[in-house]
């Protein structure tokens, strides 16, 4: 149990109160919430909690509130179900389940309607899903998005989740994303909550064989955030390529969690996150790949760059592999560092003011990730944001 | 007589506590091409990189006057703006910032500074075909990213098409001829040779004789342990090349006049 030493300034969620509901996912959230209160929040002595303090999270009575959902219109090929259709229940909470942490287990408990897209076997959909959720207004609310994508045999699609909001609130998010054989899904994922908002969100894909699953992890906004991203290669020939970008400034805490899982032969993982820190905020990169003892020829590169901006920003990032097979490629590398001093008087030497070059040389840092984002608005997003800091660094230091 | 393009007053500078300049005196009149040589340590890089306003090069004394104005006052960009160029000799990698786009961001810049209209896409790429011809450099090179991956002699070939594309007043060139075969050194000379012009000085600092075959100076001087101990025409490269500069370190020779 957590502690409750001042009760009204403390975060205590209460108990799923189902009505009406079909009894599996009555009976998930009774499940969930038991394992919360069995476990409680972390704390700093837990491994993966360790580097970010949940104190801007558990130190308020956050209340419960509806968030909006902004959901495109679903072109042929996509539908969507409810979480209470029967059809749902084999994959619900498969994913990421409550046993993933209290916040997957809060949110397990507490969702209100999840979304749940379906796209339809071999369907080749061309205009991105995009999937919005804006937190609720009021300051001290919380609320707990829950999506979940079904995406069918060789389908091919392109789903844009984005998280946003302005006020004092909490988003406990679950994503989940089930890629059937041979399916292709690019996902971009854009948080740029307000920057009051606390904001965790677990994500879990599962990989079939032959599909391919990309991801494009954009972390802007809120006070603290907080990302998992769990990716298996459930099956041989399964392929992940991880994009992250995060851009910290003020006393922003970002925190990207990626863990691939290749769990079956002959599987390709790329990853590269990279974090611009300013001000006196805080970046956390952990990336664990783990090669099951049957992933024979998996194939897995990953790469963390960091650069920061200030003296105070600081970025902790662990880069942790587990292989426990032994014909396979691994690589890893991780780099932290300032702009380059030379590259930015070489720039000046040529008549780029000081500034500009700065701006330059940051945007250059981010340009293989961010170029690489498909959806042109969120790729115009990114850039706007790397303007926007970097028009006054001198307003950044905290 | 008109007033020098760049005049060098008993300059002083240090790096890292070191002094490497210690009391340099050189005047560059408009179209004049002069060539700085001397042995290994001897401030030839310091005074090109003084010039251009490299940080951590601290000046502990002396004036440095361009175009009338105290050049060490201006930011390193400015200087450029005013048409300061530094072909450096070691080109920096920039990784994710294509060599077109950077040189249309310091063109106008340059431009804008001097009151000119920026040039658009089009204009911009004209210019770039035109004077990526003079040095012969691969236009499929202009749109890699800032000298990422090239060789050498296409880096150098990249300062030179730069220099023309910024089209200077004062043009800095750093051991140019560094690392270059005969034949890229060759195209490099060739480069800036037709870049020089009566609106352009150029400052040509070397440590072999052999540059100054392609680009003859009017005028030489002998820099040793951070001095100008002897200055005189190209001729001076010669006996350089057939004495080396021992005999200059051991006894200082009486300064011949050079202008």
């Amino acid at each position: 149990m957590i502690e409750t030493a001042a009760a009204e300034k403390t975060f205590a969620p209460r108990p799923p109160a189902p009505s009406g509901e079909r009894p599996w996912l009555a009976a998930l959230r009774r499940r969930a919430f038991a394992r919360f209160e069995a476990a409680g929040f972390p704390t700093a002595r837990d491994e993966e909690w360790r580097f970010t303090g949940l104190q801007p999270i558990t130190n308020t009575a956050w209340t419960p509130a509806a968030g909006r959902l902004s959901l495109s219109s679903l072109p042929d090929g996509v539908r969507r179900l409810s979480a209470a259709d029967s059809e749902v229940e084999a994959v619900l909470a498969r994913l990421v389940p409550p046993e993933k942490s209290a916040f997957a287990a809060l949110n397990a408990a507490s969702f209100d309607d999840a979304v749940v897209l379906e796209i339809a076997r071999g369907a080749v959909v061309r205009e991105p899903l995009a999937v919005t959720f804006t937190a609720p207004e009021g300051g001290g609310v919380v609320h707990y998005p829950r999506l979940l994508v079904l995406a069918g045999e060789r389908s091919q699609a392109s789903l844009v989740q984005t998280f946003t909001g302005t006020g004092w609130s909490f988003t406990d998010a679950v994503t989940e994303i089930a890629l059937s054989d041979g399916a292709v899904l690019e996902h971009t994922l854009m948080q740029r909550e307000g920057e009051e908002a606390r904001h965790v969100h677990a994500v879990g894909a599962r990989v079939g064989r032959g599909a391919v699953y990309t991801s494009h992890n954009v972390a802007l906004g809120a006070a603290l955030a907080r990302t998992d991203l769990d990716v298996v290669l459930a099956a041989e020939g399964a392929e992940c390529a991880l994009y992250g970008l995060f851009l910290g400034r003020g006393s922003q805490h970002l925190d990207m969690h990626t863990t691939i899982d290749h769990a079956k032969p002959r599987g390709t993982s790329r990853e590269l996150y990279k974090g611009i820190l300013d001000g006196s905020s805080r970046g956390v990169f952990h990336g664990k790949i783990l090669v099951r003892p049957d992933a024979q020829k998996t194939d897995a590169i990953q790469t963390n760059k960091n650069l920061l901006l200030s003296r105070e920003a600081l970025v902790n990032s662990t880069p942790a592999l587990e292989i426990l097979a032994d014909d396979v490629k691994c690589k890893h590398g991780s780099t932290t560092g300032q702009l380059d001093a030379a590259a930015l008087f070489y720039l000046q030497s040529r008549g780029i003011g000081a500034e500009e070059a700065r701006a330059l040389l940051t945007w250059a840092f981010a340009a293989d990730v961010a170029e690489r984002i498909p959806i042109p608005s969120v790729r115009a997003d990114v850039e706007r944001e790397l303007g926007r800091r970097l028009s006054r660094p001198g307003e950044e230091a905290a | 007589m008109s007033q020098p393009l760049l005049e060098i007053q008993n300059l002083h500078a240090s790096v890292g506590g070191n002094e490497i300049l210690r009391g340099v005196d050189l005047k560059i009149g408009a179209g004049e091409v002069h060539a700085v040589m001397g042995p290994n340590g001897s401030g030839k890089s310091t005074l090109a990189h003084v010039l251009a306003g490299r940080p951590g090069y601290t000046v502990t004394g002396g004036t440095v006057l361009y175009k009338g104005r105290d050049l060490l006052a201006m930011v390193p960009e400015e200087r450029a703006r005013e048409g300061l160029f530094l072909a450096f000799q070691y080109p920096v990698e920039i990784p994710g910032v294509s060599n077109v786009y950077f040189l249309k961001a310091a063109v106008n810049a340059v431009r804008k500074h001097r009151g000119l209209p920026e040039y658009d896409a089009m204009e911009f790429l004209a210019l770039v075909k035109q004077k990526a011809k003079l040095v012969q450099i691969d236009e499929d090179l202009v749109k890699r990213p800032v000298n990422e991956g090239f060789s050498g002699g296409e880096k150098k070939r990249n300062e030179i098409f730069q220099m023309a594309m910024l089209d200077p007043s004062l043009a800095i060139l750093d051991e140019t001829d560094s690392g270059l075969d005969i034949d890229a050194l060759r195209i490099v000379a060739g480069g800036v040779n037709q870049l020089r012009s009566p609106e352009r000085s150029m400052l040509v600092v070397t440590h072999y004789q052999r540059l100054l075959n392609y680009i003859v100076p009017d005028f030489l001087h002998v820099l040793v342990e951070g001095r100008i101990v002897l200055s005189g025409g190209k001729e001076l490269a010669l006996e350089l090349e057939e004495k080396g500069y021992g005999w200059l370190e051991k006894e200082p020779p009486p300064v011949a006049a050079a202008r």
